[in-house]
């Protein structure tokens, strides 16, 4: 049998997620309808930003008209997790490989093109990623500008269902680190807590929603980290 | 309100930051204070920004509140990114037939 080309296999290996995305990111539409934004501004921010979470910060930093500030702290600290994986990819790059490739494979560093990406051979062939690219992200951006225009269409209790999607894509990635690491799971839990109080309690529930996750997360996860440092030999 | 373009022009800024910097600079990070506190991130971030959004999105919160805990047991039990996301609509969709006449 042939063996594919790294760049067929970056497609193939795409597919699945490009599905999963097109269905999550229609949910990424709703909000962005609901944030007054057009269809042809939720596909550029999906084409450009490639992050459920960090998107949906984003869209309500958008919906509050919150200061431009605002929305470059939010954007770093819903987005930090993929400091962390690019700093793990970085290990499976060829040394020599040229800053192009690096600036292009940098692009779309998500959780689930960098859980592909991770799981082939070191070093890292670009054109894997990029056939993967290729198929993942026109289908995030995509499903996304559907969800701006079909939110409109949809009866209400079928977009009600629909706008969850994303929250479930969210505790798929908690849990199960919080099922195998009892500490993420404390803090997975007094995060939970600690943003319900914030949203109702005195003062603090003036703050505009992007600001409370900022604050709650910075102090989270300084207290985790002081008090839980991760041992030294645990990447990941 | 704030103009959108520039809102989305910060927001790719940024987040092409974090994910390029990282695959440009070698060094690895050896505060240990540092790398703990970049571990632990994701996942209260993602935990603060579920609650309380996930009761306010859907029309009746009770429906909301459901997605949460069928969303966390689907998750523990092993489900993958999609059928998580999918469990949690579904059970949504159905206690809305009943919960909203």
């Amino acid at each position: 049998m042939k063996r594919l080309s790294p760049f067929v296999r970056g497609m193939r290996d795409g597919v699945p997620i490009g599905l999963g995305y097109l269905a999550v990111s229609f949910s990424l539409g709703i909000a962005v309808k609901n944030a007054g934004m057009t269809a042809w501004q939720g596909f550029v921010m999906s084409w450009l930003g490639m992050a459920s979470a960090g998107e949906y910060a984003a869209i309500e930093v958008i919906r509050a008209g919150a200061p431009y500030w605002e929305m470059a702290i939010i954007t770093l600290v819903t987005n930090a997790r993929y400091l962390l994986m690019s700093f793990a990819l970085s290990q499976r790059l060829d040394p020599k490989l040229g800053i192009g490739h690096r600036l292009l494979i940098g692009y779309s560093v998500t959780d689930e093109l960098f859980g592909i990406s991770i799981a082939q051979e070191t070093p890292l062939v670009p054109r894997y990623c990029y056939g993967a690219y290729l198929v993942a992200i026109p289908c995030w951006a995509t499903g996304t500008a559907l969800g701006v225009v079909a939110g409109n269409l949809l009866p209400a209790r079928i977009v009600s269902a629909l706008s969850v999607a994303l929250f479930g894509m969210f505790l798929a990635v908690i849990v199960p680190p919080a099922k195998k690491n009892r500490i993420v799971g404390l803090f997975v839990l007094l995060g939970f807590g600690a943003s319900f109080a914030a949203s109702r309690l005195p003062w603090i529930s003036s703050l505009s929603s992007g600001t409370r996750t900022i604050l709650l997360t910075v102090l989270l996860a300084a207290a985790a980290a002081a008090l839980f440092p991760i041992r030294e030999d645990a990447d990941e | 309100m704030n103009n959108v373009w520039i809102y989305l022009a910060v927001m790719f800024g940024v987040v092409y930051a974090v994910r390029v910097l990282p695959l440009l600079i070698r060094k690895p990070i050896r505060s240990r204070f540092l790398r703990s506190f970049l571990y632990y991130v994701p996942y209260i971030t993602l935990a603060v920004m579920t609650v309380p959004s996930i009761f306010e999105v859907t029309q009746s919160p009770i429906a909301g509140a459901a997605a949460l805990v069928v969303g966390i047991v689907a998750a523990w039990l092993g489900a993958g990114l999609f059928p998580v996301a999918l469990c949690c609509c579904g059970v949504v969709f159905l206690l809305e037939l009943f919960l909203i006449p």
